[in-house]
């Protein structure tokens, strides 16, 4: 063994020599490769160490009481209440209207596209509704708040900001997000359960309901969390188009303010940096963080734990 | 052959049991309008706004110097110069910094990485980052730009900070397309006694070029589209100069936001114009990657 390599060494030396340089140079590539890679631990103990060390001085001054349990946000008056869950109604209530929007109609493209459309007609038709997610965010606020309150106040007696249009847009927006999980998530059920189905003389939207949705649940729920999580974390929809009015309501014809919308509230006055006005841009965010976070993990969670139930 | 039976259960067998063919298949014909009907709402939609913003700011979009001038306090005057650069160069920043980072990642995970437990704490977090909302990657910029680095509010804070938002979406994309480039291209290479990094540079990234670029669209023109992040790192609405890297800057987000929030009429029309812009800007982005992805690809 020992002679043999020496041999081998011997033998080959000037190629091994040419070798040790090439060694060096591989090295050097997979480490500049690997701190590419942990940019993004940085980026994530970057957002959680910035985001908590401004709310911890917060928590100094407004006790967690205060925030979780006073039910009003006026932080900008002259008597300040610093209750986050006014914020957390707006936001959770503008995310019960998207998602009534998103869900629905991100499932029926899903259907519509893997089990009745002609392959072409699908290459054509799945492009075309995710376009609706590469809209930036500003434009649905602006037709949220420019076309679809002034149509809809025919009917409702409306504000001018107010929940429902804001929520109605942002359920358009997140349709695909959920539309296309679930779509990947219906394809992936097998053949051959859809096929024993038919061999019970079972109807193409029994199998649907029957078998296809139920065994692409776990995927179906993933989108739908993953979309709820986008619904929370939607800024620009909100702020232009359902207002800065703190305050619990399940009115959504009123104006509403979300985490979201008062964060880019706060942003874009002058709030001196250490002052507690700018102290509360960091705990609404890091309610906003968490929230969202816990929302992702579930759903990466859900879709993983049931992923390979088939293979 | 019969399509009636006889159930065993004794409380059923009062009942025939009838296959109602007709009726299930009819209303598998109903739930299929439904269904398609729930595709087309989203699409109807897209036309509706697409329509709407012609016709509010196609007039404003073509008056002359809205493309060349800087803003105005009148709706109708001046135009949105300094936003349009701002998004551009915005947009440049981020190809410069995140697409390298990024495609470095991609490779890190699907080419060097052992399967150890830190592996996939990076790929889980790489997914996390992608869900988390673009303002709260404001607050991060604000932090670590502004005032760890001391860059302030500057071109540069915004368009790092757009870069850190575009990254999980570049390697995940990334990372798709180096997995799909097929091994018995990476076993010839090394067959002829090539380093690991040559037949990555040589063979699997330029076969993997238009997979990569199909993110990188994505994720860039998220970026130039992206308004939350960019109001907490501090854009501004207003400039009288085109903006450098290290000055304060405007984007086409933040001046359609600032229009839309100013109550005098004229500026809803300014608003739909500089959306028409953004929008083309997108367009011509993407037209520019699928340009160089037929180029590249290789069939």
């Amino acid at each position: 063994m020992q002679a043999t390599n020496q041999d081998n060494f011997h033998h080959s030396r000037e190629s091994l020599e040419k070798k040790a340089s090439e060694d060096i140079q591989e090295k050097i590539v997979a480490a500049i490769l690997f701190c590419c890679a942990l940019i993004s631990i940085v980026t994530t103990f970057g957002i959680v160490f910035i985001i908590f060390q401004v709310t911890f001085e917060f928590f100094q001054e407004v006790s967690l009481a205060d925030f979780f349990l006073d039910t009003k946000w006026t932080p900008l008056f002259a008597e300040r209440h610093f209750g986050v869950l006014p914020l957390i109604n707006g936001t959770l209530l503008t995310t019960a209207i998207a998602m009534s929007v998103a869900i629905p109609l991100g499932l029926c493209s899903a259907i519509y596209l893997s089990e009745y459309a002609p392959p072409k007609v699908a290459a054509i038709l799945r492009p075309a509704v995710e376009l609706l997610a590469g809209i930036p965010t500003v434009v649905y606020g602006y037709f949220a708040l420019l076309f679809v309150t002034p149509l809809l106040r025919n009917f409702l007696p409306l504000e001018i900001f107010n929940a429902l249009s804001a929520g109605l847009m942002m359920g358009v927006m997140i349709t695909p997000t959920v539309g296309s999980i679930s779509l990947d998530a219906i394809k992936a059920v097998p053949r051959s359960l859809r096929e024993g189905a038919y061999a019970l003389g079972i109807t193409k939207l029994e199998s649907i309901f029957k078998v296809v949705l139920p065994a692409a649940l776990s995927g179906i729920s993933a989108s739908i969390i993953l979309g709820i999580s986008r619904a929370v974390g939607e800024t620009m929809t909100v702020v232009i188009a359902a207002g800065q009015q703190p305050k619990i309501t399940v009115n959504l014809m009123e104006s509403v303010e979300t985490l979201t919308a008062y964060m880019a509230q706060i942003s874009g006055g002058d709030s001196p940096r250490g002052s507690l006005n700018f102290k509360t841009l960091y705990a609404v965010g890091a309610v906003l963080f968490v929230l969202t976070l816990s929302l992702n993990i579930i759903s990466y969670w859900i879709s993983n734990r049931f992923k390979e139930k088939y293979d | 052959m019969s399509t009636t039976y006889r159930p065993n259960n004794p409380l059923d067998r009062e009942r025939e049991f009838t296959d109602n063919v007709e009726s299930r298949e009819s209303l598998g014909k109903a739930f299929e309008i439904i269904f398609l009907l729930g595709l087309l709402v989203g699409l109807f939609v897209l036309a509706l706004l697409i329509f709407d913003i012609s016709k509010d700011g196609l007039v404003r979009f073509f008056s002359p110097g809205f493309l060349t001038e800087t803003p105005s306090r009148f709706p109708d005057q001046g135009g949105i110069r300094p936003a349009i650069i701002g998004s551009i160069l915005l947009g440049i920043t981020v190809i410069l910094t995140a697409v390298p980072i990024g495609v470095g990642a991609a490779l890190y995970l699907e080419e060097y990485a052992p399967k150890t437990w830190w592996t996939t704490i990076i790929e889980i977090n790489i997914s996390n980052l992608a869900g988390v909302p673009s303002i709260v990657y404001g607050l991060l910029g604000l932090g670590v730009f502004n005032y760890l680095l001391g860059f302030g509010p500057t071109l540069i804070s915004g368009a790092l900070t757009l870069s850190l938002l575009s990254l999980p979406v570049i390697i995940v994309t990334a990372r798709e397309a180096i997995r799909s480039v097929p091994d018995s291209l990476r076993n010839a290479s090394y067959g002829l006694g090539v380093t690991k990094w040559q037949t990555i540079s040589s063979h699997v990234l330029p076969y993997a070029v238009p997979g990569i670029l199909t993110g990188v669209i994505i994720s860039v023109s998220r970026a130039i589209g992206d308004a939350a992040s960019l109001i907490v790192v501090g854009a501004v609405s207003f400039l009288t100069f085109n903006p450098g890297l290290f000055q304060r800057f405007m984007a086409l987000p933040i001046q359609i936001f600032s229009y839309i929030t100013r109550p005098e009429p004229g500026f809803a029309n300014a608003a739909a114009a500089t959306i028409i812009t953004l929008i083309l800007l997108i367009l011509a982005l993407n037209g520019i990657a699928i340009y160089v992805r037929q180029r590249f690809s290789i069939d």
